[in-house]
């Protein structure tokens, strides 16, 4: 009961920052003040809420159920990668997008395509694809503030009203202070999930009595002890996951997120703490997940553990739809918040479950920047501003942020997967093979826009492939692999448990490789599609 | 060119393959070696970023913003 009414207090203080924040406007705003804020974020505002825009139900619920069932390797797969590719991409593309935003009035990726390539059908070709890869992370969201409302109303409030909940406080605040409010209450959220991990820490140990009795009874069973160590997965897997945070920059609310900044100096400090912040969240939610498989005396856990262990053993025997229930009880989605209400006092507990409920909240960012796409890409470029004027547009914006959240949550409703392989396999891979196409804009002149159309048409290709082929093969027992394509011997694509394999790598591999390589062979085979030197040379860094 | 040698040396670091099958020693007694690792690398990280954006900061942008 306490856990509740801390949580929808929580709730009710992002929507109400999300109301101040519309006082704050401009009088007489116009677009770029409901879309970018003005370009007016201070530092502090600036780093905080980039950094949780980049933080969803993924880092701390995902991460913390995926080290639940394979350990300490997801630290290493996730968040060291990410710390050291995130802020290489907004030192070396962030901050060249800031400029060009200033210089040119861009206001999202896709107009800086259409005037870097000269194209117009393309561009729209660009934002369908974008569009569709981040509804999937739109829906994550969703589904962990389900996952987070029913685990601490201890099953009262149902996952589809919990997820119902959040989607209206979320579309509620991002509805009234766009892009203003919605920093606003990122960086509220991140000051809450950044103080999360130091507390639930020192909570947990306490109530398990220290945690070196933990791991050395972790090391003393072989059940358990490959979960101190990265022996379950191979080299080749763990240097595939170098290639996910490629997808940040490339994902379009980041891309807008560093047009908000007020100053280029406003990067610095967001390039050096990013690393800093990553440690803080990702450590202890991993390190929590992976010391909650000692957890025995907490039921809930208990139970994840037994199902597990029934899978492990009996899978061959058991029917599809058994498989799934036993792994629908495994999952580790919710294990941290059952942890902390099996070791922390109720009134605490619920304020740990705010700050849970302040990571999964983080769509906000995807839902105002698809938004943002719409009206800029769309409905400016169609010319509906240029006949309605910008009232309309972002009137229009508001409607496009209502019928988003209407679709994402109907989708959550029906989602089977965890939402760790949901975001790997579909959003992450498709923006990690996007990621070519503002290397190219920026950095290579001989670039063209059928070399930036073949990225994306394969980009879309190769998710939808890889979606149909999951839907076709069922995913086998843990440790199992299907062959799907083999030459001389070689298993070239193989369906395992977590997803699939192309020799041995995660798809995001090949997927970027192919594109960068696309966007070379096809730009060189159409030389003539290059654009006027006048706009290469606004593009002369 | 110094500078991306030194960034692709500290991605390579990041496949710390002499921890793959270790969880000693446990480092203050409770984290495995190959988490403190990984925590010690995104410190090392941390610093990296803080010299490059000492050292290569494009100012440029700034005036080039303003143009």
């Amino acid at each position: 009961m306490i856990a509740a009414v801390v949580v929808f207090a929580y709730l009710a203080t992002v929507l109400a920052i999300g109301v101040i924040a519309r006082g704050r406007s401009r009088p007489g705003a116009d677009a770029e003040d409901y879309f970018l804020a003005g370009r007016s974020l201070g530092p502090a505002v600036f780093l905080l809420s980039l950094f949780g825009a980049n933080m969803t139900a993924f880092s701390i619920l995902g991460a913390s159920g995926h080290a639940f069932a394979n350990g300490i390797v997801t630290y290493g797969l996730m968040a060291s990668s990410s710390a050291l590719i995130i802020p290489l991409c907004l030192f070396t593309i962030g901050t060249r997008l800031w400029a060009l935003g200033v210089r040119h009035g861009f206001m999202t990726p896709v107009q800086m395509f259409r005037d870097r390539w000269e194209c117009g059908h393309i561009g729209t070709v660009i934002f369908v694809v974008q569009a569709a890869l981040l509804v999937p992370y739109i829906v994550i969201a969703v589904m962990g503030g389900g996952t987070t409302l029913a685990a601490v109303s201890n099953g009262r409030v149902p996952f589809w009203i919990g997820g119902g909940i959040v989607s209206l406080v979320v579309m509620g605040y991002v509805f009234f202070g766009g892009m203003r409010g919605t920093a606003w209450v990122n960086t509220f959220q991140t000051v809450l999930f950044l103080s999360f991990g130091a507390i639930a820490v020192a909570v947990v140990a306490s109530g398990m009595g220290g945690f070196r009795a933990a791991m050395d009874s972790m090391l003393a069973s072989p059940a358990t002890a490959p979960l101190l160590t990265r022996e379950r997965v191979s080299p080749l897997y763990f240097f595939s996951y170098t290639f996910i945070p490629l997808s940040s920059i490339a994902f379009p609310h980041i891309g807008i997120f560093c047009l908000t900044a007020r100053r280029l100096d406003h990067f610095r400090k967001t390039i050096v703490l990013y690393p800093i912040c990553m440690i803080a969240i990702w450590l202890p939610s991993v390190f929590l997940g992976v010391v909650a498989n000692r957890a025995v005396d907490v039921p809930a856990i208990a139970s994840k553990i037994e199902a597990r262990a029934t899978l492990a053993t009996h899978a061959a025997a058991l029917t599809p739809e058994a498989r799934d229930q036993l792994r629908a009880r495994a999952s580790g989605d919710d294990v941290v918040l059952k942890l902390v209400e099996g070791y922390a006092p109720a009134w605490l507990a619920a304020l740990l479950g705010a700050a849970v409920m302040a990571a999964v909240m983080a769509s906000d960012s995807q839902i105002l920047a698809l938004s943002t796409m719409f009206t800029e890409d769309v409905f400016t470029f169609y010319r509906g501003t240029a006949r309605f004027g910008q009232p309309v547009q972002v009137f229009t914006g508001r409607v496009f942020i209502v019928l988003l959240t209407i679709v994402a949550y109907l989708v959550a409703l029906d989602a089977p997967q965890s939402i760790f392989d949901l975001a790997t396999q579909y959003a992450f891979a498709g923006y990690s093979a996007l990621a070519p196409l503002l290397v190219a804009a920026l950095f290579w002149r001989r670039s063209t826009k059928w070399g930036a159309l073949a990225v994306t048409l394969w980009t879309a290709a190769a998710v939808t492939a890889i979606a149909v082929l999951q839907a076709v093969v069922p995913a086998p027992p843990a440790g199992a692999s299907v062959a799907i394509v083999s030459l001389a011997g070689v298993d070239v694509v193989t369906r395992v448990a977590a997803g699939t394999l192309v020799v041995g790598l995660l798809p995001v591999v090949p997927m970027t490789l192919a594109s960068a390589i696309l966007m070379v062979v096809v730009s060189r085979l159409t030389p003539r599609s290059l654009p006027r030197a006048a706009t290469l040379a606004r593009y002369d860094f | 060119m110094f500078a991306a040698l030194i960034v692709a040396l500290v991605y390579a670091l990041h496949q710390d393959v002499w921890f793959w099958r270790e969880a000693r020693p446990l480092v203050l007694g409770f984290l495995p070696i190959g988490l403190f690792y990984h925590a010690a690398y995104t410190v090392g990280v941390s610093l990296l970023l803080s010299w490059l954006v000492r050292r290569h900061w494009p100012r440029h942008l700034d005036a080039f913003s303003r143009e």
